[in-house]
């Protein structure tokens, strides 16, 4: 299959973006963060001839639909939405050494996917049967995306924080950008991915309610979207509340995307069967 | 002040406060944990007895098999409620003021306050450099508010003052969702009902075992299924019609729904969810020599009683049994026959072979079954929803999906000008993105430099 191929080359184009970002930190030398960047850049460009080439052969195959319908399809979406997050953010605000700290969970993702999940293109089953999932998915997933981002931002955040303390700027990490940037950029990211997200739970309440007649039903993927909405209004909250900004801040949006990750993979993981006690 | 007062002051204040805001977001997000693993409704008793007596009572006085709707969970919901409400109407007025009532002249005190001023000085009159001014002002940034004051111009120009107020329209969009869904709850129903195909129904059992009528008749006229190759569902499909009076509505007669395509009439909507079978199936039950014969009729999907105790349940059933095995013919089904000691026979039995019907029953040392005839049929499925509430809910959503965009990327930005004889001075400030603006503001300084004094250096 020719999309599969083309998202193996992603994920080369990926793996070596990050390993150039790394040789970036480690040498200073600008043209390798030049590199990483444009290894990023084709990568999404390859990837996203791979998606529109799944959704094209899905069609052939008679069962036409977005490819967004499994696992497998929405790991390789999640990707790509990370990879165009950060690069919008890199074309925008040019802290190419952020790439180092996000490329690794669009690289995890793409991994995974090609090693370990099941990449048949499957008929959708009716519950899946309507737009709504193309608006749905589309709109929940730029909003992980902008969190992922977020999150290694953090990271980068308490790195540097950290390091800032000790004596001679901290080795590598005083070459991050200041905590001030970094902490401005976090909420940047996260003023991206918060409308995204509330659309995203807006957008599936609205098609749940289209389906089903009942918009919100406590089901432990919904309560999840709500909790992850809960700990990002709170972080939007603490950058005006006294004794909450900076390092508590940088460790909400991690935990954000810990709930985030929870919400999207640990619910059927982990929760599928204690739920099938409910139904 | 007594100390009553300052008492309620005090409380007034932490109802406004962002650490309680903050506060009641992180607990909503933790206690929200517990119902998604701790199952909730209707508990299987192979989940009660694994967690045992004294847990059970635990959970259940805490309330956690049904947690959003427990008074701590849904106390917890009014807080954050009040809270909102109550930091919406502190914070509010003084922010109306801002938008409404904004300061149109730039006096010394309020330059020297702004982050981004310039000064300029010009040949031209005071009349002279106002007239150009607004010129500039309005074709660059916004049109001014000209106010004259002693011999001296100020303008004021703004851009989407409103915007300050997103943040209040998000809160408020909170409440409108809550009242939506009170009223849905006070006003709505949600229901649940099967239908046998060619069957009709004025009932639906809703929430608690309550019935509600519908106060119309719904017939589902047929029902199917369809699967892929892979044996994945393709499609469940009702054929349903509204009946008032014994005779199908006009527009309602014969509509199909889906999956994902409903049917609403009059507020109420059915959505297809599940099928099943609803046939009948009709066996002769004797002894071997054939005394104590009796009729028994069993239901597709359901079990009958046997005359000499246990039961029997119909696996599958065929009028024509010839495709399937050559050389025999007639009705055949596959039983289950349930002992009332407990043991399980499966038999095959027929309708005009008599004599593999007594094999049978000589192998397995039991009553003579034949199976006279039967009807296969589908019944449908249907969640049934009113919820009058929901049309604000989807009001408070859209309000706060655009609150949400104006209070993350739009800003209030202003800038004043002050005007005398031979000088202009110019400030600005925003509320939000100040490194945008500051840009912003300097292609200003820019444009009026070039305007006012062609190649002057200010």
């Amino acid at each position: 299959m020719t999309s599969s191929l083309l998202f193996n080359i992603a994920t080369i184009a990926y793996l070596a973006s990050m390993l150039l970002f790394f040789a970036f930190i480690a040498s200073r030398v600008a043209s390798l963060g030049l590199l990483g960047s444009a290894s990023a850049c084709s990568g999404l460009v390859v990837q996203s001839v791979a998606i529109g080439l799944r959704w094209r052969e899905s069609y052939i195959m008679g069962v036409g639909h977005a490819p967004l319908s499994n696992l497998y399809e929405s790991v390789v979406f999640f990707s790509w939405t990370i990879v165009l997050i950060y690069l919008l953010l890199d074309l925008r605000y040019r802290y190419r050494v952020i790439g180092a700290f996000v490329m690794p969970f669009a690289l995890l993702g793409m991994t995974w996917a090609q090693l370990g999940l099941d990449n048949g293109i499957e008929p959708l089953v009716p519950a899946l049967q309507s737009n709504w999932l193309l608006y749905h998915v589309v709109t929940c997933f730029l909003g992980y995306a902008a969190f992922a981002v977020a999150c290694g931002i953090s990271i980068m955040y308490l790195i540097r924080e950290t390091a800032g303390a000790a004596p001679a700027g901290g080795g590598t990490a005083g070459f991050f950008p200041p905590v001030k940037v970094l902490d401005d950029l976090n909420y940047r990211a996260i003023m991206v991915g918060f409308p995204l997200l509330t659309l995203g739970i807006v957008t599936g309440a609205a098609w749940a309610n289209y389906a089903w007649g009942t918009y919100w039903s406590w089901d432990p993927k919904e309560t999840w979207s709500l909790i992850v909405w809960f700990v990002y209004a709170a972080f939007l909250h603490a950058r005006i509340t006294r004794g909450w900004v900076g390092r508590r801040a940088a460790w909400l949006s991690v935990i954000g995307f810990a709930a985030t990750i929870f919400c999207y993979l640990g619910v059927n993981l982990f929760l599928s069967g204690l739920h099938s006690y409910g139904k | 002040m007594n100390t009553e007062r300052t008492l309620s002051r005090a409380l007034w204040d932490s109802i406004c406060s962002l650490k309680l805001a903050m506060t009641l977001l992180l607990t909503l997000a933790i206690t929200s944990i517990i119902g998604t693993v701790i199952p909730q409704g209707n508990l299987a008793p192979q989940y009660v007895t694994s967690i045992g007596p004294a847990k059970l009572k635990l959970y259940q006085t805490l309330g956690f098999f049904d947690m959003y709707h427990s008074w701590w969970f849904v106390l917890l919901l009014g807080a954050l409620a009040a809270n909102l409400a109550a930091c919406s109407c502190k914070r509010l007025p003084q922010i109306w003021r801002t938008v409404t009532r904004p300061v149109t002249t730039l006096d010394e005190g309020l330059r020297k306050s702004l982050p981004n001023h310039a000064t300029f000085a010009a040949p031209q009159s005071a009349r002279d450099l106002k007239d150009r001014m607004v010129g500039i002002l309005g074709s660059c940034f916004a049109k001014p508010l000209v106010t004259e004051q002693d011999g001296v111009y100020h303008l004021y120009a703004e851009k989407t003052p409103w915007c300050r107020l997103a943040v209040y329209a998000v809160h408020l969009s909170i409440l409108v969702i809550f009242v939506g869904a009170i009223a849905g709850s006070l006003f709505g129903f949600k229901g649940y009902v099967n239908i046998p195909e060619g069957g009709g129904v004025s009932q639906v059992a809703g929430a608690g075992g309550k019935t509600i009528d519908l106060g119309f008749v719904l017939r589902c006229d047929k029902f199917s299924a369809s699967f892929y190759d892979t044996g994945a569902p393709r499609e469940f499909k009702s054929v349903l019609t509204v009946l008032q009076n014994g005779k199908p509505l006009q527009g309602f007669d014969h509509v199909p729904i889906i999956v994902n395509d409903p049917l609403t009439y009059r507020g109420i909507t059915f959505y297809q969810s599940s099928y099943g079978k609803a046939g009948r199936h009709v066996f002769r039950v004797s002894d071997p020599d054939g005394g104590n014969a009796s009729t028994i009729t069993v239901p597709s999907d359901g079990e009958a009683r046997l005359p000499g105790g246990g039961g029997m349940h119909v696996l599958e059933a065929t009028q024509d049994v010839a495709p399937f095995e050559p050389g025999r013919s007639g009705p055949a089904a596959n039983i289950e026959v349930h002992g009332a000691a407990g043991q399980t026979q499966r038999i095959v039995v027929y309708a005009n072979h008599p004599e593999l019907n007594l094999q049978s029953a000589r192998k397995n040392g039991g009553p003579v079954f034949s199976y006279l005839s039967g009807s296969e049929s589908m019944y449908t499925g249907l969640q049934v929803a009113r919820d009058p509430g929901v049309g604000i809910v989807w009001l408070g959503c859209l309000l706060m999906v655009v609150g949400v965009y104006c209070a993350f990327f739009l800003s209030h930005r202003r800038v004043w000008v002050r005007i005398k004889d031979g000088e202009v001075v110019v400030g600005g400030n925003t509320n939000k993105n100040p490194a945008g603006f500051e840009l912003a503001f300097e292609r200003l300084v820019q444009t009026i430099k070039g305007e006012l004094a062609p190649g002057e250096k200010k």
